[in-house]
């Protein structure tokens, strides 16, 4: 519990007490009350950042879950070949780095040792650069997909595992096919491991950071210092000095995300038959 | 520890697989368009390591000349690791041992918290106990990243930065081992076999070790497993803890040096940053291969049933 206090309750306090501060050059320190936050929601940079992060959240989170879930359900119908080897290989991606992500797809994004310069001059076409400001934040999305499709994959499974095969056979007692028996028995079965994953997928979206910022270095005219809110709020402190700034905006994310987070859970929680 | 390991998860599997099943919706036929189907998201998963390994073994000139799905002119992997290895004075090696020492303190240590706490809140009543909940439940929700700057200009205060202790300490805490812990210790230790050990005579300590603990086991493993690939895929923590490059981790280092090509009169080595990153996941992915049966029992018991 000391350590819970001293990791988490007092960054909270320490950062909410940061936020009402604004150091200046003249005049030092002095208590602004909640100008940082009427700052923060004026500042386009901030509101820009959150947009590209829900839409990366509607967009990337439904695809990569979508896929997880089809995987999983695959694997629990007992249909598949050499269903384990299935298992731990797609699960596989999840052992590696969001580091090692990113650097191993930029690299294969890049049009200079990458597999779409290779396809480029194999077939003498022009595929457009994953790593341009277009299509950055797709190429994102695909590497987060591809890093946590297994490990959501592996969630929906375990919780399939545990659902009691006598429900399947009563069901073809009753003459339900395949579909009827996912929408009807799998699919309500495992709604808690539904909204865990979609929490943690929604609070993984907001926190973007990892691969934004290592792929900075491969594609810095498409990855802005404020290209994510949590990327906003590391410049901020760590380029710009701005400590108490930076920790309004952290502290805005972090409420945004759990009000979200809240929601999903409330709903999700309220379906229960 | 090992031996009870094995056999609680033997029992816990055995009875499913041994059972005969009759029905076609237990046990229908095998389908090979479902294999395809699902052979192309196996593709999209291995594709992206099987480059990683291939190009592991060019050099830097056949990096740029060769097909990336395939292999180039020279095959150099021993040359690329050993090159990897003692470049820079062996700082790699440094970075790895940090790396280890960073994972053995905090997932070990994570993981030691997350069993007790889990146990206490899952077998225990006491008051202020649904705060406890609220509080756990808010903390699975507020992302560490978050917390990570006020965390970084507290332990700057403290003097901790720019040392392990600032990646130790933070790592400590698994809101989502407790969480999985807490459910898996609600299921898997009955009240009961409390109560007679108790009435036996064994006091709490006894109890936990002699009692709770083998029956935890599977629990363990998978959330040992949990903190340790996030404590050794760290990047965001160290980042902003860390000035001198001598106490990074694998990440951070990579990193490092993968930037470096882009800085004025740096060398570029991408050989060694991707013979680096492949010698970076190389122990989690024999780590969950070798204990892929007992973290996936541990998940599967722990996971909420109906």
């Amino acid at each position: 519990m000391l350590v819970f206090a001293l990791v988490f309750l007092a960054p909270i306090l320490y950062s909410l007490y940061l936020s009402v501060f604004r150091s200046q050059l003249v005049g030092g320190t002095t208590f602004v009350g909640l100008d940082n936050y009427a700052q923060a929601l004026q500042d386009p940079q901030f509101w820009e950042g959150l947009g590209r992060v829900s839409l990366f959240l509607v967009v990337q989170v439904p695809i990569m879950l979508g896929i997880a879930l089809l995987v999983a359900l695959a694997l629990d119908s007992g249909r598949l070949y050499g269903k384990s080897f299935f298992r731990i290989s797609i699960f596989m991606p999840y052992a590696v780095p969001a580091v090692v992500a990113a650097l191993m797809w930029g690299f294969m994004y890049g049009t200079r040792f990458g597999l779409v310069g290779n396809i480029n001059d194999a077939l003498g076409v022009s595929l457009p650069n994953p790593l341009s400001p277009d299509l950055v934040l797709a190429a994102i999305g695909n590497i987060v997909t591809w890093e946590f499709v297994g490990y959501n994959m592996l969630i929906f499974y375990s919780a399939l595992r545990v659902v009691p095969h006598s429900l399947y056979e009563a069901a073809e007692i009753d003459g339900a096919g395949q579909w009827r028996v996912i929408t009807a028995i799998k699919l309500p079965a495992i709604r808690g491991a539904l909204v865990i994953a979609t929490i943690f997928s929604i609070i993984g979206s907001f926190q973007l950071f990892n691969e934004p910022s290592i792929l900075q270095s491969l594609a810095p005219n498409a990855i802005t210092t404020s290209f994510t809110p949590n990327l906003y709020a590391y410049s901020l402190s760590f380029s710009g000095q701005q400590y108490n700034y930076s920790a309004t905006v952290a502290i805005i994310m972090g409420l945004i995300t759990m009000v979200i987070a809240y929601v999903v859970q409330l709903r999700g929680m309220r379906k229960e038959p | 520890m090992t031996t009870t390991t094995l056999t609680t998860s033997a029992a816990r599997t055995a009875p499913r697989l041994r059972t005969p099943r009759r029905h076609s919706v237990a046990r229908p036929r095998r389908s090979p368009l479902l294999t395809a189907l699902t052979a192309i998201v196996l593709l999209y998963s291995l594709v992206p390591l099987a480059w990683l390994l291939i190009n592991a073994t060019k050099t830097q000139e056949d990096l740029f000349s060769s097909f990336g799905l395939w292999f180039g002119e020279d095959f150099s992997l021993w040359e690329n690791i050993t090159t990897t290895l003692t470049y820079d004075d062996g700082v790699f090696v440094r970075w790895f041992l940090n790396t280890v020492l960073y994972v053995v303190a905090g997932a070990g240590g994570a993981t030691f918290l997350a069993v007790l706490g889990g146990y206490a809140l899952a077998k225990f009543d006491f008051p202020g106990k649904r705060a406890v909940f609220a509080i756990v439940i808010g903390a699975v929700a507020v992302p560490g990243t978050a917390l990570a700057v006020p965390t970084f200009l507290m332990f700057s205060e403290m003097g901790l930065t720019n040392t392990p202790w600032a990646v130790i300490i933070p790592s400590l805490i698994s809101p989502f081992g407790l969480y999985l812990m807490w459910t898996f210790a609600a299921e898997a230790v009955p009240g009961e076999l409390l109560e007679a050990a108790r009435i036996d005579g064994a006091g709490e300590f006894r109890t936990f070790f002699q009692v709770s603990l083998p029956l935890l086991a599977p629990g363990i493993v998978t959330v040992l497993l949990f903190t340790m690939v996030a404590t050794w895929n760290n990047y965001f923590l160290p980042l902003i803890m860390l000035r001198d490059s001598s106490w990074y981790p694998l990440t951070v280092g990579l990193n490092a040096w993968n930037a470096q090509a882009a800085t004025a009169g740096g060398e570029a080595i991408f050989n060694l940053v991707i013979t680096g990153s492949l010698l970076t996941i190389l122990p989690l992915v024999a780590a969950f291969l070798l204990l892929q049966r007992y973290w996936q029992s541990g998940l599967a018991a722990g996971s909420v049933k109906e």
